[in-house]
């Protein structure tokens, strides 16, 4: 299997999601070099300790506007915003209309990724309960990125795995450890320091 | 599949947009921006090529799209642990000042303003208060002026105004009648909704208190650097500033004019020696 280099990965995720993000983020190498987004659909107006969950082991921003996008970082969407990239790699959020009754909507963020990354993207949809996600992993297979889909075999909620890869055939279907020796071990996703 | 568009036919109808009604959204972000038109396309169902017709050709076809263009989305007491602040830090301030004056740049349809205007009536100020509500919509603006709004988000906004630390009965300030609240009147007495155009518009008043919570997010660098200048230049001397959680003066060129109050409710007050800078 050709393993492609990537400039970014943005994960999605909704119910179930939350103990598959931290097996992943346990997994990824200390060295792994490439900037990593989460999207996951949360509450809004109420303080949030998913940061910390997530945070054990790697430092986790919840990204301002225009701050820039930088390798060996891993970002985390903030509540109650859209999270998109800018052609000079810096976040832009956006306050608009709630997608798939989400905000952040992994579409929007996967969508935004595509467009500027294009075929040096990877997105990755986990478990969850509604659709959100199918077209933005479109939009990145569409551009010439990779596409990866939780298997729903080992998924708490499948309709969301489940409706990304009706909508992406081209996608490949990892269940958690597999997602992480795929991604997370690329050779050219590390940098040689 | 989603249409795209790409960046150089963005800005071509952007230019568009500015040569035929003056309104320049060339500063705007443009991943957002991008989303915005996008939607829209799909919206009013139309291909690019039309768009660019019929914004040439039909003003009120221009009126819809520039309404859509832009973010309208607002809450009452949205981040209210941002407005506990206002009520424990800002507001005893204020209450300094023989005349209070506050200006919420992009109010949208008018919560916000609302929202303040509960902060100082519970304070006891609000009777010398002037609170000066402007946004680019017309259509906003209209709507904010009727001080009505949904029944279902006033439920919601209950909940967020006793995280503010509110403790009056929040159904005191509005009349429900069918699937709609309207705020009372003398909550809204001394708010003056208007029009104004960040990206063009020049100072008008002096303020103690500018809010500009959600807005700086949909503009670049540059204009953000613009219209943090001219919120400096629109302040009284040691003025607070009031930007959206996610907001920073951290990447702009005016930061230094600033000092914190809070990092966390992006709340910040022009230092003593900058005034009128």
């Amino acid at each position: 299997m050709t393993r492609p280099n990537a400039d970014i990965v943005v994960i999605g995720g909704s119910s179930g999601s939350i103990p598959v993000l931290i097996k992943i983020l346990d997994g990824i190498p200390a060295g792994f070099s490439i900037p990593v987004v989460i999207v996951v659909h949360r509450l809004k107006n109420v303080d949030s300790d998913l940061k910390a969950i997530l945070g054990s082991r790697h430092t986790i921003t919840e990204p301002e506007d225009k701050e820039p996008v930088l390798n060996g970082h891993i970002y985390l969407a903030p509540q109650n915003y859209h999270l998109l990239v800018e052609e000079d790699r810096t976040f832009s959020l956006d306050y608009s209309e709630l997608i798939n009754f989400s905000r952040p909507s992994i579409d929007v963020t996967f969508a935004g990724v595509a467009d500027i990354y294009k075929e040096r993207s990877i997105g990755i949809v986990l478990s969850g309960s509604n659709k959100d996600g199918a077209e933005g992993l479109q939009a990145i297979i569409a551009a010439g990125g990779m596409g990866v889909v939780q298997d729903p075999l080992s998924a708490e909620y499948t309709i969301m795995p489940e409706a990304a890869i009706a909508m992406n055939t081209a996608a490949m279907v990892l269940t958690p450890s597999n997602i992480i020796t795929t991604i997370f071990s690329i050779p050219g996703n590390r940098q040689t320091m | 599949m989603m249409r795209e568009i790409t960046n150089e036919e963005l800005t071509e109808l952007l230019i568009l947009v500015q040569a035929q009604y003056g309104y320049d959204f060339t500063g705007y972000a443009t991943s957002s921006i991008k989303r915005r038109v996008l939607r829209f396309l799909q919206l009013a169902n139309v291909t690019l090529y039309d768009l660019k017709y019929h914004i040439t050709n039909d003003p009120d076809f221009f009126i819809w799209f520039k309404q859509s263009l832009t973010v309208n989305v607002t809450e009452m007491f949205r981040d209210p642990h941002f407005y506990r602040k206002l009520r424990e830090v800002v507001i005893p301030v204020l209450a300094t000042y023989p005349v209070i004056k506050i200006w919420h740049a992009g109010c949208a349809t008018g919560e916000e303003p609302f929202s303040m205007a509960i902060l100082l009536h519970e304070a006891g100020l609000l009777d010398r208060a002037r609170i000066y509500a402007t946004d680019l919509n017309d259509a906003n603006l209209q709507k904010a002026a009727t001080g009505i709004i949904p029944l279902p988000a006033m439920k919601h906004y209950i909940a967020n105004y006793q995280m503010t630390g509110g403790t009056a009965d929040f159904a005191d300030y509005y009349t429900a009648r069918y699937d709609n609240a309207i705020i009372h009147n003398e909550l809204r007495r001394n708010i003056i909704f208007s029009q104004h155009n960040l990206v063009t518009d020049y100072v008008f008043n002096e303020f103690q208190l500018i809010c500009c919570r959600n807005v700086l997010i949909y503009f670049n660098r540059d204009l953000q650097n613009h219209v943090t200048d001219l919120f400096c230049r629109s302040m009284a001397p040691l003025g607070f500033l009031a930007l959206g959680t996610k907001e920073s003066l951290l990447f702009s060129e005016q930061r230094n004019k600033f000092e914190v109050v809070s990092l966390k409710d992006k709340i910040f007050r022009l230092k003593n020696d900058q005034a009128k800078c």
